[in-house]
């Protein structure tokens, strides 16, 4: 297969930045979309060119370092799948590949394709986490957790941070990787005692850090690589409600 | 006041305020299409013009008038504080976004549809709320419906706004829902039931006036 690359090409945070269009040849359809990038990359490195920077770690869809742009979509055309999981077969031979970093006030872009992400850890220190020690392993055992919130605690956890919820949104608001956090320590017994103030310090982060306000498009769920359901966005309202009045 | 303004400093606060303005003006919505059904009763106008007269006397309707003219600034000057800061939150645009792909148009033109809507409000007020008010002498509100429906464009101005609130409370009625956290299997039903009376039904009974008075005039 050959495609036709569109890539947007910027040297610094500063720098302007603009298309620039690659080749990519000998590419089979086995190959997923970070190593297709490999062989683009590796002839340009042959040619004495600058490669194109990407972020990428586990490649295996758990480290959320992945996200970028294809054709208009945040990680590409499927649904539930994280860059370095999308393989060519999902593209027409032939056809041209346009490649945009995430674009949100929030995220500035460090290198071509690479932004950071950092407001995402600042969200997180400012209430992501519980302060009470929970013993060793099997102490966490004898509090019980009914089966069904355990799932639904499990489901907002899969949240890996990748930041295509903002990348996607047309307010480039974090509401659904706020909500999944939130929502994960709502529902289990070691998150209560620090609830209330977790909800308010994560939102005013969130807001702080100049993502945009939530207008329940739902374009997060839809673009969301691990599906993380807006019915957590719904509870991160209900616990920011529960906050002011009490 | 200060649960007001600390709503206001929060981006989820902002949605508290926006929804809850949303749903009390759906609210009115319904009352409002209520009393107007007396324009299709068939005698010549007799009970609309009783109940249209009536209206105004009442100190209850022009308490509440103050309170829904206070609450239909406060959500469009929301509206669009909200709408122009997120604007800003995305300073470089995407070369290609597929926005379709993952959303609905009617959640993605909700500043659109809420201008469109204010620039028909304008005009109903001059047109309807201005005379039933302020107008010296006898008028006819009944005759003033009809005369104005009359004309096909003034007609069609108003089915056109109509289909438009259509589009805004078809995204804004659930998503009211949403902001205050009701997302629960046990009620699903019943929302989109509701959703449906409030998208649907309700400017559908709006613009059956016009539309009335068009083909009978
Ligand atoms: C009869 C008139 C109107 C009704 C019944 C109504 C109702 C609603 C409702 C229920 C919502 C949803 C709130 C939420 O998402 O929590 C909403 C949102 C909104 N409305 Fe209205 N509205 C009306 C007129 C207007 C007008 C005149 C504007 C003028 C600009 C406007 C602009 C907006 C905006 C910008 C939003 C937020 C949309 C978003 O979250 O993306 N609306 N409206
Ligand atoms: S909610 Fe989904 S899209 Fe957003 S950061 Fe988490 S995994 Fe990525
Ligand atoms: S590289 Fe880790 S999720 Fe894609």
């Amino acid at each position: 297969m050959q495609f036709t690359l569109k890539v947007w090409r910027q040297h610094d945070r500063q720098a302007e930045g603009k298309f620039v269009e690659y080749k990519a040849t000998d590419i089979t359809p086995d190959m997923s979309f970070l190593e297709m990038l490999d062989a683009v990359n590796l002839d340009l490195a042959r040619n004495g060119e600058e490669t194109i920077a990407f972020d990428h770690d586990c490649r295996e869809g758990i480290c959320g370092s992945c996200g970028m742009y294809i054709n208009g979509r945040a990680h590409g055309p499927l649904r539930g799948v994280a860059t370095c999981q999308l393989y060519m077969r999902s593209f027409k031979d032939g056809n041209t590949i346009v490649l945009e970093p995430w674009r949100a006030k929030a995220f500035p872009v460090i290198k071509d394709l690479v932004v950071d992400r950092s407001a995402f850890d600042r969200i997180i220190q400012a209430g992501g986490y519980v302060s009470v020690d929970t013993g060793g392993v099997p102490d966490a055992n004898t509090i019980p957790v009914p089966k069904p919130i355990a799932e639904e605690a499990f489901d907002a956890a899969a949240c890996i941070g990748c930041g295509a919820c903002v990348a996607a949104c047309k307010n480039s608001s974090a509401m659904l990787f706020v909500a999944a956090k939130v929502s994960q320590l709502a529902l289990l017994p070691q998150g209560q005692p620090e609830q209330k103030a977790r909800v308010e310090r994560m939102i005013a982060q969130m807001d702080e850090e100049e993502f945009g306000g939530c207008s329940n498009t739902y374009a997060c769920e839809a673009e969301c690589p691990k599906e993380i359901s807006v019915s957590h966005i719904a509870r991160l309202n209900r616990e920011f409600l529960k906050a002011r009045l009490k | 006041m200060g649960i007001l303004s600390g709503l206001y400093s929060s981006s989820v606060g902002k949605k508290i305020l926006m929804g809850t303005t949303g749903l009390f003006l759906c609210i009115y919505l319904v009352v409002h299409l209520a009393g107007n059904l007396l324009l299709f009763k068939n005698d010549n106008g007799e009970s609309f013009n009783a109940y249209a007269e009536l209206l105004p006397s009442l100190t209850i309707i022009r308490i509440i008038e103050i309170v829904l003219f206070a609450i239909f600034a406060g959500h469009i000057v929301l509206g669009t504080i909200f709408w122009t800061s997120n604007r800003k939150k995305r300073p470089k645009k995407y070369e290609v976004n597929k926005q379709s792909e993952n959303s609905s148009i009617f959640s993605r033109t909700m500043f659109l549809t809420g201008s469109i809507v204010f620039i028909f409000l304008v005009v109903h007020m001059r047109q309807f709320w201005g005379p039933s008010r302020f107008a010296t002498g006898e008028v006819s509100m009944y005759h003033l419906v009809k005369t104005a429906f009359a004309n096909p464009l003034y007609a069609m101005f108003y089915i056109i706004a109509m289909a438009l609130l259509a589009f805004h409370l078809r995204h804004g009625f659930q998503s009211a829902l949403q902001t205050f956290g009701v997302s629960n299997q046990k009620y699903a039903l019943m929302v989109k039931v509701l959703g449906i009376i409030f998208w649907l039904v309700i400017p559908a009974g709006f613009a059956a006036m016009p539309l009335f008075f068009l083909l009978n005039s």
